[in-house]
């Protein structure tokens, strides 16, 4: 059972209904002006420009939808089928660019929305008031707690989801002549990628006999100082396998981070981009390329 | 468990074995150390294939061989690192630096022939 919140009541010998009585009134009454609450709920979100990325329709449908289960939460205080819808429209419209505030903001209008109509229909029972608001806060409050978490845990999932992808996104291990590989390096390299790409590199020269292999990170902005060292390291290991490594496409920021870790620039070998570093790679193998004649 | 030195033209060649405790990779340095001058050798290749772990110890003894070898007038070339231990190795920082690498024996001794032919 939810705690009790709010102003506690005083003891009142008069006091006759249960709490689960007073929330099948509670519930009965939201029933029944369910039209008319639903509308002015929409009406506050429009005011409040929550949902901006929705049209009217969706938001009316959106709302309908809520306003049930949020009436049914109340009812049985079963919050599983909640938190399973919740969890349901988060689905649907995290994608649409729904944020956490709004989703927060609009079930806490529905919660307020709901509260003025309990004002305006016990207003002159004030002592039947304060017991309806201890019956329906800790719940109303209960349920914007759960769509909320419900909310932000499967945007959480789709972060991971995402991330996921992101690291299955295969970095290919390309042979581009016989004993040269080239390994593009696209996006955001953590920790773990950045081990990731070392052991297929590495796996990769074995396989392929590799003896020059072109790096390229024209595709990475930017990187830390782990990931730097990570670069470093992989050169390195490279080195022991017998193979040669050449780096080329470092952006400003990422040579302002090597240097402030003072990369040994012997160990590094670095060309501006990634047709120099080919040319030189080229020349480390004894190939000659030579222009037969002019493109047609 | 001794590891024996192999005789190929001007090279010696020194295969490891998996599991060598430090007495034999000491043994193994003097061995070649003293040998190289005695075949008048020019380089040593030493391959690695067979470890799958290199521990500080292996992988200083081999920087050591590296450059008595050097100071004894040949080259030393080790062969054979594997991927996983190469990654070890440079997260340990054990990274032999000035130590000529190559993939395996064959790259070694193709380095070492292209060498020759450069320099004598």
């Amino acid at each position: 059972m939810p705690r009790r919140e709010g102003t506690p009541t005083p003891p009142d010998p008069k006091r006759t209904e249960e709490p689960s009585e007073l929330l099948r009134e509670l519930v009965a009454h939201l029933r029944q002006n369910r039209t008319q609450l639903r509308e002015e709920w929409v009406v506050r979100i429009t005011e409040t420009r929550l949902l901006t990325a929705m049209t009217k329709e969706e938001i009316f449908a959106e709302a309908t939808s809520v306003y049930d289960s949020y009436v049914e939460a109340l009812e049985t205080e079963a919050f599983e089928a909640l938190q399973a819808y919740a969890r349901n429209l988060s689905e649907r419209i995290i994608p649409r660019g729904v944020e956490t505030h709004e989703v927060v903001g609009i079930v806490l209008l529905l919660r307020d929305v709901l509260a003025r109509s309990l004002f305006a229909k016990y207003q002159n029972d004030f002592k039947k008031l304060n017991r309806i608001l201890d019956a329906y806060e800790p719940a109303a409050n209960r349920i914007a707690n759960t769509v909320a978490v419900g909310f932000v845990q499967e945007r959480e999932r789709v972060i991971r989801q995402q991330q996921e992808a992101i690291r299955e996104l295969s970095t290919p291990v390309l042979q581009v002549r016989e004993r040269l590989l080239i390994l593009p390096i696209i996006g955001v390299i953590d920790p773990q990628r950045a081990r990731q790409l070392t052991e297929q590199l590495l796996r990769g020269i074995r396989t392929n006999r590799a003896k020059v292999v072109v790096i390229d990170i024209t595709g990475v902005a930017a990187m830390d100082l782990t990931v730097a060292n990570n670069l470093v390291q992989t050169v390195e290991a490279s080195r022991l396998l017998g193979a040669t490594v050449i780096v080329t496409g470092l952006s400003p920021e990422i040579a302002q981070t090597l240097v402030t870790i003072g990369v040994d620039l012997g160990k590094m070998n670095t060309v501006g981009d990634l047709q120099g570093g080919i040319e030189q790679a080229e020349r480390l193998l004894g190939y000659k390329v030579e222009k037969l004649a002019e493109p047609r | 468990m001794e590891v024996p030195i192999l005789k190929q033209g001007a090279v010696l060649i020194a295969t490891f074995q998996a599991a060598l405790s430090d007495a034999d990779l000491n043994q193994l340095r003097m061995g070649l150390v003293q040998q190289v001058v005695k075949f008048r050798s020019r380089a040593v290749i030493v391959d690695v294939t067979a470890m799958d772990v290199m521990d500080s110890f292996a992988s200083r003894t081999l920087r050591e061989i590296a450059h008595m070898i050097r100071l004894r007038g040949a080259e030393t070339v080790i062969v054979g690192i594997q991927p996983e231990v190469a990654f070890a190795m440079v997260q340990l920082g054990l990274t032999l630096e000035g130590v000529a690498t190559a993939l395996d024996l064959e790259e070694g001794l193709a380095y070492l022939n292209e060498k020759f032919k450069t320099t004598s």
